[in-house]
């Protein structure tokens, strides 16, 4: 609770909070929807915003606001899935890498590099064209996941590398404690600012991904994400016959989306920062 | 005679460079010493000299070269952790960060007592740990839940030493206790050690390249040069009537605190730390005084003179001499 | 006739505090509490204090270094430039910028972070003469600053290395020639010796005595080492919870030290050939946050009375050279 009010005090932290509740709220609201996203002509098509569709209807017959709802929840499962898989491996890749050392240090920095060498997209694209009939949202956060980790990696690797050389690392092993447990114990807690920042980073960073993949046509467009809204939306020629609330729903939404995340990220990780943190301490 | 560590020509070698050019440092160079129960045995030298690595070897944070060590007389074997088997526990210079920030210092003491499982409850715990802070001057209650940043440099050591007896070890390694701690303060540790000497029978690895406090608080004493012990033997002896010419540029180097007593000679400082230990013959060759042609290609052995141990050419050819 | 002496820096009722805000709350350290100094040319003054005491604080008032969450509160600080007293907390940044390296100098605890660790020691000489002296007279300048280094019993080739190549000790000395470069009256130096092994610091302590020496300039040296102020300073101010509690010449503050911390200190270490056991200084230093009422020292003196708890003492002029604000000691004289 403590914590909580420490970061409203912290006005980039309130804005996003509060942006993030409403995004939530409309992902929750999917769940009440009264038309089904993935069907056609269930509504008056190419209508205006009015009391009745509140942002109103697109071209395929569908209510711009539910289906919104549907490509936000979308959006935040693809992106969880990635960021929460990644994270993992991340973590015990950097961690393992940085205490261990030696071979299994080259082998496994040797596999992250690789990974972000390797020209992201062009691997998506392939892979999308190969397993585009089973693309769903979990294939989709799975795959944006085993892309995400190597960076983070990387960073936590270099932070355990510096934190072994600590004296505290020597007297956690004079008292006895093993080498699991004082990674877990000692050196996670700095760990946690950077996991935290990359944790959100990585939410925006597949959010982004997931939309260029859609506007590109190399996922399922049969499901409501904002990627797929907005293909639909810009394929369809929404802007051209000025059908604005279509295509500015998602626009929107996916901007509010990436500054509330980078928001909400700067501010925790100040806030988690081993520094500030240390001030706080027994104060 | 008992010895609860024996050390028998130690000898730790690191290779440094590159593909192309690697160089071997020997920094622990055939090192042997014993040092008996409830004993303040002193490694001194300055920085760069061994006596941290030869301590680190001790404890088995790392594996000798060469050599062997002997914990009452059982070996130690390469990576065996000498604190887990062997009962030895260590403290190091910097009090600050001898406990993570972000954890309470409590936290390590518990964490000892459930590692080693010296307590079967909680209260147990509390009363052991208790005692054991009493023994450096501090109370649980005034301790429990408070992070290193509340503590003061000063308490934060003497915390360190509380939780290094935790485990009731038999021989303790204090690395550099006491060159972070402001020297008006340090006399309350050095007395610390006595006392623990004295009334646990506890031995103390001291290691320091302070021979003003090594006078007040050892029994003997090896100063050690780029490796090597250059001289040992009891603290009155070494440290009063120091034989070897290192050991006299140690000695006379320490600042009294006596305007009378200001230094009137000049000293040559080493120009480059790695040629000296890539010298042949004796290290301190190019800095000795009394240097002569012998030492600059043959590396002295050792010899005794009343009972102190000196590796130079001096004493031996003395020996060889007075022999004849 | 005994020449007297210039006062080359003065300071009056200086009063330099901390000001930290931390999540709303304010919290005030008065690290520099009502400092009287007068410093001489041509001589060495040692400042002597635990950790925690106010003394690097000291240093950088004197050094005229005021940066936030430093914040003069009260007093002047002076320095004579030529035969001019200046105040020196109301020039401006130029003028502050001229004074430093030329004027005044200062030789840091950590000598790494001295040296641009991208350049060689040479780059380091060249930027701080380049920014001071006119193009025409770098080249001279430069000549003069390696001389002083091999004078100084450097070797040649340090020039040309990086700073990370060098020994601490070595880059400590080089860092002291670095100072010392452009001539300066003044030089102040916090901790220079305390993270060096014994023999090298002997040969620190050498150099700058050679130095000033040479320059018969000023240095101020903050050190807790009693061992060190013994064989480099000519006076010495004992400094405790940002006040200094006792000055007087090294003979004296040796000798006869008066002030019940004083004492502690000048005991507390050990000297070889007696192994009684010797006592530390009861207690731990006092926050600068909240310093005790009254005396500061109060809580830990074994003398303590009950006008100590309650006032300051002032300075008591025990002597020409010698003067002391302890309550105990004015009521010897007077008693």
């Amino acid at each position: 609770m403590k914590t909580l009010l420490d970061l409203f005090k912290d006005y980039r932290f309130r804005h996003a909070f509060v942006v993030l509740v409403i995004i939530l709220v409309m992902a929750v609201l999917s769940f009440f929807s009264p038309y089904d996203p993935t069907l056609w002509h269930v509504v008056p098509r190419d209508m205006k915003p009015s009391a009745e569709h509140w942002l109103g209807t697109d071209s395929n017959g569908q209510d711009v606001f539910w289906q919104a709802t549907f490509a936000v929840r979308n959006s935040l499962i693809i992106s969880l899935i990635s960021a929460v898989i990644s994270r993992a491996i991340a973590i015990l890749v950097g961690l393992v890498a940085g205490y261990k050392g030696g071979t299994v240090d080259r082998v496994l920095t040797f596999i992250g590099d690789s990974l972000l060498v390797i020209p992201l997209f062009l691997i998506f694209v392939m892979i999308a064209m190969m397993v585009r009939e089973h693309m769903n949202l979990v294939v989709l956060g799975l795959m944006l996941a085993v892309f995400g980790w190597p960076w983070d990696a990387r960073l936590i690797r270099s932070m355990v590398l510096s934190l072994r050389e600590r004296d505290f690392t020597k007297t956690a092993l004079l008292s006895g404690t093993g080498t699991v447990k004082l990674v877990l114990k000692e050196y996670i807690p700095f760990t946690t600012p950077l996991i935290f920042s990359t944790l959100i980073n990585n939410m925006s960073w597949a959010i982004g991904l997931e939309i260029t993949l859609a506007l590109l046509g190399l996922v399922d467009l049969t499901i409501p994400t904002l990627g797929t809204m907005l293909n639909w939306a810009y394929f369809s020629h929404a802007i051209l016959l000025e059908r604005w609330w279509w295509i500015l729903t998602p626009v929107i939404l996916s901007l509010l989306m990436f500054i509330a995340l980078y928001w909400l990220s700067v501010s925790i990780s100040e806030y988690l920062d081993p520094r500030t943190r240390i001030q706080r301490v027994g104060a | 005679m008992d010895k609860l560590l024996e050390v028998n020509n130690l000898v730790k070698q690191y290779s440094q460079g590159n593909v192309i050019a690697r160089i071997t440092l020997t920094a622990v160079d055939h090192v042997s010493f014993y040092i008996k129960p409830a004993e303040i045995f002193t490694l001194a030298g300055e920085s760069g000299c061994g006596k941290t690595t030869t301590a680190k070897l001790v404890l088995g944070f790392e594996g000798a070269t060469s050599g062997t060590i002997l914990h009452n007389g059982k070996k130690q074997t390469r990576s065996e952790k000498a604190w887990i088997t062997k009962g030895v526990q260590a403290i190091f210079q910097d009090p600050f960060s001898a406990f993570n920030p972000l954890r309470t210092v409590d936290s390590y003491f518990h964490e000892t007592v459930r590692n080693f499982r010296l307590a079967r409850s909680k209260q147990e715990a509390i009363a052991r740990i208790d005692q054991k802070l009493r023994l450096v001057g501090l109370t649980y209650q005034e301790f429990a839940g408070k992070y290193p940043n509340e503590f003061s440099g000063g308490q934060l050591q003497r915390i360190s030493i509380a939780r290094a007896l935790v485990t009731d070890p038999q021989l303790l390694i204090a690395d550099e206790p006491v060159s972070m701690v402001d020297a008006s303060l340090r006399m309350s540790i050095a007395n610390l050690f006595k006392q623990l000497r004295d009334e646990l029978g506890v031995s103390i690895l001291y290691i320091t390249h302070d021979l003003a406090t090594a006078y007040y608080v050892s029994d003997r004493i090896a100063i050690m040069f780029r490796g090597n012990i250059v001289e040992m033997g009891t603290v009155e002896e070494v440290l009063m009537n120091p034989r070897h010419p290192y050991s006299k540029l140690l000695r006379d180097s320490i600042p009294q605190a006596d305007p009378k007593k200001r230094w009137t000679t000049t000293v040559t400082l080493a120009e480059l730390e790695q040629e000296e230990y890539l010298r042949q013959g004796c290290k301190f060759a190019g800095r000795c005084p009394d240097v002569m042609e012998i030492c600059k290609s043959v590396v002295p052995t050792e010899s005794y003179v009343d009972n102190v141990l000196v590796k130079c050419h001096k004493y031996s050819e003395a020996q060889v001499s007075s022999a004849s | 006739m005994v020449e007297e002496k210039q006062i080359i820096l003065r300071t009056e009722y200086l009063k330099a505090f901390y000001v930290l805000e931390m999540q709303g709350t304010q919290k005030v350290a008065k690290a520099v509490n009502n400092v009287d100094l007068q410093i001489y040319e041509n001589e060495i003054y040692g400042i002597a204090g635990e950790s925690g005491c106010g003394k690097t604080t000291l240093l950088k008032t004197l050094f005229n270094e005021i940066v936030p969450p430093l914040r003069l509160i009260d007093g002047k600080l002076y320095y004579r430039i030529g035969s001019d007293e200046v105040d020196v907390t109301r020039i401006s940044a130029e003028e502050k910028r001229k004074l430093r390296m030329e004027y005044i100098s200062f030789i840091p605890q950590g000598s790494m972070s001295v040296f641009n660790p991208v350049l060689k020691v040479k780059g380091a000489f060249a930027d701080f003469i380049g920014s001071h002296i006119s193009e025409h007279k770098r080249g001279e300048t430069f000549d003069l600053a390696r001389k002083r280094i091999l004078e100084l019993g450097l070797p040649q080739n340090v020039f040309d290395v990086y700073p990370h190549q060098l020994s601490g000790g070595m880059r400590q000395r080089v860092t002291i020639a670095l100072a010392a470069s452009l001539n300066p009256r003044i030089m102040i130096g916090d901790e220079p010796t305390t993270a060096l092994d014994v023999v090298v610091q002997r040969g620190v302590i050498q150099m700058l005595k050679d130095i000033q020496r040479d320059l018969k300039n000023t240095i101020i040296m903050v050190t807790h080492d009693m061992g060190v102020h013994a064989n480099i300073a000519d006076r010495i101010g004992i400094m405790y919870a940002g006040k200094i509690v006792e000055e007087a010449t090294t003979e004296r503050i040796f000798a006869h030290p008066l002030h019940p911390y004083t004492r502690f200190l000048i005991n507390s270490l050990p000297k070889f050939g007696d192994k009684r056991m010797r006592d530390s200084c009861p207690g731990s230093p006092p926050s600068l946050i909240d310093p005790p009422s009254g005396c500061p020292f109060h809580p830990r003196c074994p003398h303590v009375t009950d006008i100590c708890r309650q006032q300051m003492p002032d300075f008591n002029q025990v002597d020409k050279d010698h003067k002391v604000a302890c309550w105990l000691v004015g009521e010897e004289q007077h008693g």
